[in-house]
């Protein structure tokens, strides 16, 4: 059967039919990521699986601290050659983070011009932040000190390009080696330190985002983010601190 | 008591502006920080020069007429106040203060401290109301409403629209104004036919004037003269997502037109 054209009587008058008095204004829309709403929950998410990572990833660098094995292997070592015995897990995570960062900062960037060159064209003579904390005020510092850390980490530990008694496997041996020159450590030291900074603002900031927010819930919200933050930071600073004080050796 | 005054002076739209400095004596600590405007501009009159405009109206903190930041804050050091309601007895003899206009793109400078704040106009007109037919109103009682829900719609409605909260915003976001009106019919039944389109066309609106995006720093909530709370924020962020991702095009028939080929038999 044909489609009768008596059933669509005016083409193009999509809200002919509709008894709710709508201006042309009003029926604009945006789409979702076209939305700055959009764009800050990509960012949530993104972010959200980045933290999920660092978690994961703290717990296994605090494995350097386990002391050899009867055989004198490490247990970190063995964690990684295990890692890598899963490719398909492996594999599936680098994309999955991957994916995850280049979003996060895409966003982030096109967030960042609206922000700070589109939406306030003229500053303040004089300007006093009184509710903002110093960690959300330096998002847009922290986050990119983060992304050329987690480059030189890869080339450094990863893939050891930048690590001149890098050996293949031996995870313990690059660290203990990496952390002997007080250069690397203090700048590894410093990077964590802003992420601790970025986290001290993004935990509770991904949460709202996404819209989860109550007057009960907020404030122990808050609290975790800032002990997640110390702790994640902490955790990260300890291996290299470690390591110049001869804990670790 | 005596106070400097560093005023933003800026004669209209296109010209540029600049900071002015100016002493005003006979200052009483019973007058509210307009009234102390007023003592100034009266003797800039009597002196032949031009007088410092600003809005307002009310001068109840009500209107949202009025507003402009004070030594770096919007509406001044007094928490859930606004200028007209903030009283001189709040500052220091011979303190030094600046007064500048709200400053984002959406809101551009009129004259000295009165800003351009239409682009909050537009938004509500893009969908911060309801569609009733005219006529007798309806029977109070035919329409049970939640009283936790009344409460916090009545919260958020409380928004005087003064702007405040775009100029404390460090990306000139006006996040908090715009969710404040999808939170507060969000919550009403009178709100539902129209729930899932306000919030997709009022952040549409929002957007294309040029206002920033939220990275939830809480400058807003802070400065707000009606404590307009952060949690309408994040309110707004899930009837929008709710609202972008369940969207159709808007078409009688169930969506037929779209859903069935036109082969289909």
């Amino acid at each position: 059967m044909q489609r009768r054209k008596a059933d669509f009587p005016i083409e193009g008058a999509k809200s002919a039919l509709t008894s709710v008095a709508t201006t042309e204004e009003a029926k604009q829309t945006v789409g979702f990521y076209r939305s700055v709403v959009g764009k800050k929950v990509v960012m949530a998410v993104t972010g959200f699986i980045l933290f999920v990572f660092i978690v994961f990833h703290l717990a296994a660098n605090l494995l350097i601290y386990f002391p050899p094995e009867a055989n004198g292997t490490r247990l970190l070592n063995d964690y990684a050659a295990h890692l890598r015995a899963l490719p398909a897990l492996l594999w599936g995570a680098r994309v999955l983070l991957l994916v995850a960062v280049i979003l996060h900062i895409v966003a982030a960037w096109q967030l960042t011009v609206l922000n700070k060159l589109e939406a306030r064209t003229t500053g303040y003579v004089k300007y006093t932040p009184i509710a903002s904390s110093y960690a959300s005020r330096t998002m847009v510092w922290s986050g990119p000190i983060i992304f050329f850390y987690v480059i030189y980490h890869l080339l450094d530990l990863t893939f050891g390009t930048l690590n001149p008694s890098f050996q293949s496997g031996n995870v313990f041996h690059n660290v203990v080696a990496d952390f002997e020159h007080p250069g690397v450590a203090i700048f590894y030291i410093f990077a964590n330190a802003c992420l601790a900074f970025h986290l001290y603002h993004g935990i509770w900031s991904m949460c709202q985002s996404v819209g989860l927010a109550h007057p009960r819930y907020t404030p122990m919200l808050k609290k975790a983010s800032v002990a997640l933050a110390i702790a994640i930071g902490a955790g990260f600073c300890s291996i290299p601190l470690a390591v110049m004080t001869g804990l670790v050796r | 008591m005596k106070l400097i005054l560093h005023i933003w002076r800026q004669k209209s739209r296109e010209s540029p502006g600049k900071m002015a400095r100016y002493e005003v004596s006979n200052v009483n600590e019973h007058m509210s920080f307009l009234e102390m405007l007023d003592v100034l501009n009266e003797e800039l009159i009597a002196r032949n020069e031009d007088p410092v405009a600003f809005d307002h109206d009310c001068r109840e903190g009500i209107c949202g007429s009025c507003g402009f930041m004070i030594n770096g804050v919007a509406h001044g050091p007094q928490r859930g106040t606004t200028v007209c309601q903030l009283h001189m007895r709040h500052f220091k003899e011979g303190q030094a203060l600046w007064l500048e206009p709200w400053r984002a793109k959406a809101f551009p400078v009129l004259k000295d401290l009165m800003v351009d704040r239409s682009a909050f106009d537009r938004i509500i007109a893009a969908g911060g109301y309801i569609s009733v037919n005219t006529g007798g109103a309806p029977e109070a009682n035919a329409l049970p409403v939640d009283k936790q829900k009344a409460d916090l719609a009545m919260d958020a409605a409380q928004c005087i629209g003064c702007g405040a909260c775009v100029a404390a915003c460090p990306n000139a976001s006006a996040a908090l104004f715009t969710s404040a009106k999808i939170s507060h019919l969000a919550h009403m039944p009178q709100g539902q036919p129209e729930r899932r389109r306000r919030a997709l066309s009022m952040v549409a609106r929002m957007q294309a004037e040029l206002f920033g995006a939220c990275t939830n720093h809480g400058e807003c909530e802070a400065v707000c003269p009606k404590g307009i709370e952060l949690e309408n924020i994040a309110r707004m962020n899930r009837e929008f997502t709710k609202a972008a991702w369940a969207r159709r095009d808007e078409v009688a028939g169930s969506g037929r037109r779209r859903l069935l080929p036109r082969s289909f038999p």
